[in-house]
């Protein structure tokens, strides 16, 4: 059947010219902002060109959805385009077999560097590109809190502990915001600490891929476990921090319920969708290290636009993603949903307003050395079950030196089902 | 005793090919794979890697006692629990066929919407449980939320969600029993008490058989109650090995999720087989 197609296509192609009906299929994650922009992009590309037309379907985030593109990719029944996560996760589809090499489309220069690294095989092939904004980690705090108690932006962990101190003293409401019914919250501690392990062990990411360093021995690395059990211990955390949902999380920061949530800059979206009118009651720093003068953001690459290797229209597929990596694609997803972060394509740029917790997030970007990509990004390797271990550490089950112990262990397997050497 | 059956072997064929295929393959490569690390893309021999890594994690090694403490609990409250009821909705109380109907239906309501009601429910601090617990001043426990807690919160939702199943089998086995053996016993002087142990128990026994080994089958491989309600949560602290096994293939280590498959495998029949064997002989003596 597809054989068919196919000649079909080559015969009609060299008949009409070049002018062809395509459909491109695309698989796109089932979150109201993924739809709306995939929907937006191909409604902006197929006007301008009116022979392209897509049939988009989606697939759920997390753990499922991974399963699904894993499965379809290795039964060549992917769509002619993706949206996956950068960094470590992609390794895991074996992007030098099953996908397509992107380094000559048109927009290829305009790509941040050290993105580009983040969408690359083993072999040096680039496969990806941004669908959306540079994310976070950091720190939420609602801000008439701050400014009824005349507190500052702390700019070290004991600042940062002493806020909370005053907050717990001085108020009813709850210093720091968990919601671990949605385990995966419960690791911004330790995954937006990254930029401070960076300052003090720049080597970390290439001896933790070589099985020469670990979170368990490495103080540094340590610190977020630590961070998380000393907040929970200090008894700053909401009451029924268990049973809190991520909406509950970010419900309690807008309103001030909870004085500090700490969560991705992805969180803009949903405050804008559950509390629009509380937008400028929120504000948004990095995650405090111990050293004052060097403070800086955890970065998180953002998803990406990957195509199969097994796509029956390469040219087609890569011109509409040259077209997603260009200004006039970002334009569009700035009108479509507005801008949570810092494009990282060359000639894009932000909309004049942003909400303030997008503009608290920019000066970290403004400043030479004040960002650093999250793990993730520096080493094939992340440990699945660190949610389950920070909810321990976070809810005082587990301290944190045996949480980095385990969660050494975790990584390991990860590292022997990549086939990694040394492990 | 085996009669000879009155097909030829043939006739077997359609049969025993899907069985084949569809049974015998998939378990033999299971057993291959277990000793293999996977992916959709390929597969490296690893030995007994899997199963190693399975035993000396201790959150792998908590999921394999959290399910027999789960199995064996669920089933022997709903065995007890069954019989109770049994005998009271058969001794022909108030409105009895309405109240069957009240105890049975939870078994016909979807597991994940029970799931999601209960954990609803048992919200530390809004949950009607201990709002209702508050208002007699009672400070209620976070149910799902307390690591020592969670496994036997939602033990109790599966047997409140269960019972009513074993409850139907005794009732069925009840009606079986004449009530000429009730008559002799009450000739004879019989208590009530007396009557429920020295006839009841030992004539309802195939009944108990099936509670016990349906339900104890159904808790050792429970799955989706735990994942609607904790997603085997806080932590690891009510994580059973089909909740384990499902997250290590959601993580992508397909190898020792089957190797899991293959332990839960080998312990649902080590532990059923014999006990099946067992009851069943006990019943023939009886």
């Amino acid at each position: 059947m597809s054989r068919l197609t196919t000649t079909t296509a080559i015969a009609l192609t060299l008949s009409a010219g070049g002018a062809l009906a395509q459909e491109l299929t695309f698989l796109t994650d089932s979150s109201a902002d993924s739809v709306a922009v995939t929907e937006a992009l191909t409604a902006a590309y197929t006007e301008m060109n009116p022979d392209v037309t897509f049939s988009i379907e989606t697939r759920p985030g997390g753990g499922e959805g991974d399963n699904i593109v894993k499965t379809r990719l290795a039964t060549g029944e992917m769509t002619d385009l993706f949206i996956y996560n950068s960094g470590s996760l992609l390794q895991a589809l074996r992007p030098d077999r099953t996908l397509l090499p992107i380094d000559d489309i048109e927009s290829f220069d305009l790509l941040n560097e050290a993105y580009v690294s983040t969408v690359q095989g083993p072999e040096g092939n680039t496969y990806g590109v941004p669908y959306e904004t540079a994310q976070g980690g950091g720190i939420y705090y609602h801000k008439p809190t701050y400014e009824e108690l005349g507190l500052e932006i702390p700019r070290t962990w004991d600042e940062f502990m002493a806020n909370n101190a005053t907050i717990a003293e001085e108020t009813d409401i709850a210093p720091i915001a968990q919601s671990y019914r949605d385990t995966w919250t419960s690791q911004l501690f330790v995954l937006a600490d990254f930029y401070n392990v960076l300052q003090e062990e720049p080597d970390f990411p290439e001896e933790y891929t070589n099985n020469e360093a670990k979170y368990a021995d490495t103080p540094a690395a340590r610190r977020g476990f630590e961070k998380l059990q000393e907040a929970y211990e200090a008894g700053y955390f909401n009451e029924d921090f268990g049973a809190a949902t991520y909406d509950d999380g970010v419900a309690m920061v807008a309103t001030g319920e909870a004085a500090h949530y700490p969560m991705l800059t992805f969180a803009v979206g949903l405050f804008q969708q559950n509390h629009p009118d509380l937008m400028e009651d929120v504000g948004f720093f990095a995650q405090p290290g111990d050293d004052a003068e060097a403070n800086g953001l955890t970065v998180w690459m953002p998803t990406s636009l990957y195509a199969p290797a097994s796509t029956e229209h390469p040219e087609t597929v890569k011109d509409f993603m040259s077209f997603v990596a260009s200004p006039a694609g970002c334009e569009v997803v700035n009108e479509t949903i507005g801008a949570t972060g810092p494009y990282l394509v060359e000639g894009c740029e932000l909309p004049e307003e942003v909400p303030g917790m997008v503009a608290d997030m920019l000066p970290y970007f403004e400043e030479e050395g004040r960002t650093a990509p999250a793990l993730e990004f520096l080493s094939p390797i992340k440990g699945p079950a660190l949610e389950q271990l920070t909810v321990e550490v976070g809810s005082g089950i587990r301290d944190a030196q045996s949480g980095a112990e385990l969660y050494d262990q975790d990584v390991a397997k990860q590292a022997r089902q990549l086939g990694l050497e040394n492990w | 005793m085996r009669r000879k059956s009155p097909y030829p072997y043939w006739f077997f064929l359609p049969a025993g090919a899907i069985f084949l295929v569809l049974f015998i393959l998939p378990t033999v490569a299971s057993f291959y794979f277990s000793l293999t690390y996977w992916d959709p893309f390929e597969a490296r021999f690893a030995g007994w890697d899997n199963y190693v890594q399975f035993f000396s994690e201790p959150f792998l090694v908590r999921g394999l006692t959290n399910t027999l403490v789960f199995a064996f609990l669920t089933s022997g409250l709903k065995t007890v629990l069954g019989l109770l009821l049994a005998v009271l909705l058969t001794s022909g109380i108030f409105a009895q066929g309405f109240l069957r109907s009240v105890v049975f239906f939870p078994v016909l309501v979807s597991t994940i919407g029970v799931g999601l009601l209960f954990q609803e429910l048992m919200h530390p601090t809004e949950g009607a449980i201990n709002l209702a617990l508050a208002a007699v001043g009672i400070d209620g426990p976070g149910w799902l939320t307390n690591p020592s807690l969670a496994l036997i919160s939602v033990a109790l939702v599966d047997v409140w969600r269960g019972v009513g199943l074993a409850t139907l089998i005794y009732i069925a086995g009840l009606a079986t029993i004449g009530q000429e053996y009730y008559e002799a016993a009450r000739i004879d002087g019989a208590t009530r008490l007396q009557q429920f142990w020295r006839v009841t128990v030992p004539l309802v026994r195939p009944a108990t058989t099936t509670v016990i080994i349906l339900s104890l089958i159904g808790g050792l491989r429970l799955f989706d109650l735990i994942w609607a309600m904790t997603r085997g949560g806080p932590g690891f602290s009510s994580d059973v090995l089909a909740s384990v096994i499902y997250k290590q293939y959601q993580a992508g280590f397909w190898g020792l999720s089957t190797a899991g498959n293959v332990i839960l495998f080998l312990m649902i029949a080590f532990i059923v087989a014999p006990l099946a064997w067992w009851l069943n002989r006990r019943e023939l003596e009886a």
